[in-house]
């Protein structure tokens, strides 16, 4: 089944001579890696059913940079950084919501030295504002009830930016039940792909980063792990193929378990 | 000759301070080796961390057997010595016990002083045997070997004797013991030498006396030799430490010039530079040695009480890599005191030694074994930042010598090409919007 989401971008909306809400931050992963592109569909479908009224950059975003400012390039970094910078000062952008916490890092808080400032949230805090502003209903009978799941903190949400309770409150509201792995929130263990882990093999050692990871979440006993980062849902579903476990536990970004639980 | 003592130990005293004083300039002369940086900003919030994680010890608690023994023995440490004051003030001018004049405020001072003395005595105890009985992992690393090792240890039988001395000195004292106010603990040891001629006991509690004081100038001296450091420059570093969210890096002013003249189809690539504008590109790009970390990275390294917390939370570390943030900072320190010395025995110039932190020190297999991912700026009680070294060494090795993994090479050459870490075309960029 290939059914069109709409997705306008900010030309269409500039055609028109309106602005959106939210400028929806696709970012790399989610615009390009299979896993992810289910994560940004998810969103969209959330951000349709809330009536939000959004767009994306389309062909006119670019890498955010994180990668290559963490790898050391802070030429490459910067030459994005302002090419992406440029792009959202001409459309006025104030307001920006992305799915990835790296883009979320680096738009919050390294774009405006350069020139790049804007209130930018993550996904899971966006749809709580939804949330609470009654504008988006969740179904109070959802099939979640009682499941249970454990929630990966992504530390360039966590950590880095100190977002802990977004992404858990979203899950609590599902009703599902909420188990914690024994390090979470600001001990929370990488799960291996920061700091351009993800392109590349890990130096050598004894095991894994994500493996271990995967270990600390399957000793919650889950049925789902939760994650609220396209490369740390990579990690985390590699980990539970690794550990064999792929046909009873399930890896979905927070918002995935949203849209599946509505049905959308 | 009555007043030969006193002599002796002003002696003593100007030897230890001054030996001391020396070696603090030495240190901050060392420190400011580094680049400068700002750090007038966020004077209240700067304030607020100090106050709360090295005087509050917030970040120590945060693991709660170590944290409370670590609280006992600092709270004991900085308390007794108060103490310190009158055995200056007996020792320069022949008084005894000069305070006791105070009446039962004295009892109550001392009683408080002889409980944290035996409770700091407990706790080194303690402490000894986390590191050396139960052999706690994070004291085993491989950067434990060798000084660091016997360092940590030294400290804790410093620590032993230097509490002994002080309850046996109290013990002995047949003054103190008859004024049966304060000698909480002290009564308890007194009864050991209860055989013993009034003459003897008078003897040793000089002894004693002498060897506590100049036991705490050895103390002072040993200080800088030592990752005791901590006890006087955890509160600089943690006013100058990391006021921004952990997930933000710094900005590198220099290549921001450079990107926009590059960027700017207007800019002319040959007009003269502004006045002044010369000086402000650094001589390279990121750090290769420790003169290319700014000040408050090399301070870092001095705080550094090699802990261990932030290595055992390392991801890396973990799982068997060879990065450990721990070691990060101890060869940053080391390095920099190879070029302390260096410049001491030059005449106050550094001489080209052949050697630097990256290579010699910290290889780029350690480097590149990081994730980024703040565990270990999150566990250091002291707010010490291993990862800003470690980028600003990535800096150096991709910037200065394109020196990455090759994988990392081939990602960035797509964002360079396709605004993106893979080789996918741009103009695909939405089409995730049309499939299933
Ligand atoms: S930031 Fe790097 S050094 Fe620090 S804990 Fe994480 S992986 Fe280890
Ligand atoms: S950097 Fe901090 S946590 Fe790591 S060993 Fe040093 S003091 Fe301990």
């Amino acid at each position: 089944m290939s059914e069109k989401l709409k997705v306008p971008t900010m030309a269409e909306y500039m055609a028109e001579g309106k602005q959106p809400e939210i400028l929806f931050w696709v970012g790399s992963a989610g615009s390009y890696d299979d896993r992810a592109k289910k994560i940004s569909r998810a969103f969209v479908k959330v951000l349709h059913k809330a009536n939000v009224d959004f767009a994306v950059l389309g062909t006119e975003e670019s890498n955010t940079g994180d990668v290559a400012k963490r790898a050391g390039n802070e030429f490459l970094f910067q030459m994005q950084a302002m090419t992406n910078i440029e792009i959202l000062n001409a459309y006025e952008i104030k307001r920006i919501v992305t799915a990835c916490p790296h883009s979320y890092n680096t738009l919050k808080n390294e774009y405006p030295q350069l020139g790049g400032v804007y209130e930018v949230l993550h996904h899971t805090q966006f749809i709580e504002e939804l949330m609470s502003s009654g504008r988006l209903k969740l179904k109070s009978d959802s099939t979640l009830n009682g499941k249970r799941i454990t929630f990966h903190d992504p530390c360039y949400l966590g950590r880095a930016n100190e977002v802990y309770e977004a992404p858990r409150n979203l899950l609590k509201s599902l009703g599902v039940d909420l188990v914690e792995m024994k390090r979470n929130r600001s001990t929370a263990l990488c799960c291996g792909a920061g700091g351009a882990q993800m392109f590349k093999e890990p130096e050598k050692g004894d095991k894994d980063i994500n493996v271990l990871r995967t270990e600390d979440a399957l000793k919650t006993n889950p049925s789902i792990i939760a994650t609220g980062c396209p490369y740390c849902n990579t990690m985390m579903t590699d980990g539970v193929k690794a550990k064999e476990r792929e046909s009873d536990i399930k890896v979905f970004d927070i918002v995935e378990i949203i849209a599946n639980s509505e049905e959308l | 000759m009555q007043f030969i003592p006193n002599i002796l130990f002003a002696i003593a005293l100007i030897l230890g301070i001054g030996f001391f004083a020396k070696n603090v300039k030495k240190l901050i002369r060392n420190i400011k080796l580094g680049q400068d940086v700002d750090v007038s900003d966020n004077k209240s919030q700067r304030w607020k961390n100090m106050t709360m994680i090295a005087l509050g010890q917030s970040k120590m608690v945060k693991r709660p057997i170590a944290g409370v023994l670590h609280v006992i023995v600092y709270v004991g440490f900085v308390i007794i010595n108060i103490e310190v004051l009158e055995i200056i003030i007996d020792g320069l001018f022949g008084t005894h016990r000069l305070f006791s004049k105070m009446g039962t405020l004295y009892g109550v001072l001392i009683g408080t002083f002889e409980v944290l003395a035996a409770l700091v005595f407990v706790s080194v105890v303690i402490f000894w045997v986390r590191r050396n009985v139960i052999k706690l992992q994070r004291f085993w690393k491989s950067e434990m070997k060798g000084w660091p090792k016997n360092d940590g240890n030294f400290i804790l039988y410093f620590e032993m004797v230097l509490m002994t001395l002080f309850l046996v000195m109290n013990a002995t004292d047949v003054h103190f013991q008859d004024m049966n106010s304060g000698n909480v603990i002290s009564q308890y040891i007194a009864p050991l030498f209860s055989g013993l001629a009034e003459s003897t006991l008078h003897i040793i509690e000089r002894s004693a006396w002498w060897l506590h004081i100049l036991g705490i100038l050895v103390f002072l001296n040993y200080l800088y030799y030592s990752k005791h450091l901590h006890i006087l420059l955890a509160f600089p570093n943690t006013y100058y430490g990391k006021v921004n969210p952990k997930g933000q890096l710094n900005n590198l002013e220099a290549v921001t010039n450079e990107v926009k003249m590059m960027m700017d189809p207007n800019a002319d690539p040959f007009a003269a530079p502004e006045e002044g504008a010369e000086d402000e590109v650094p001589a390279k790009f990121g750090a290769s040695d420790v003169q290319d970390l700014n000040w408050v990275q090399l301070l870092n390294a001095y705080t550094c009480t090699e802990c261990g917390r932030c290595t055992s939370e390392c991801p890396a570390n973990q799982t068997g890599k060879k990065l450990s943030p721990r070691k990060i900072m101890m060869d940053t320190r080391d390095r920099l005191e190879e070029v302390g010395k260096n410049i001491d025995a030059n005449g106050g110039e550094f001489k080209d030694d052949g050697k630097q932190l990256l290579g010699d020190y910290i290889s780029t297999e350690e480097l590149w074994a990081c994730t980024t991912c703040n565990a270990c700026t999150e566990a250091c009680p002291v707010s010490i930042d291993p990862l800003s070294i470690i980028i600003e060494m990535r800096r150096y090795l991709v910037m200065e010598q394109s020196a990455a993994p090759m994988e990392l090479n081939n990602m960035m050459t797509n964002i360079e090409n396709n605004g993106a870490p893979w080789p996918y075309n741009q103009m695909d960029r939405l089409n995730w919007a049309n499939e299933e």
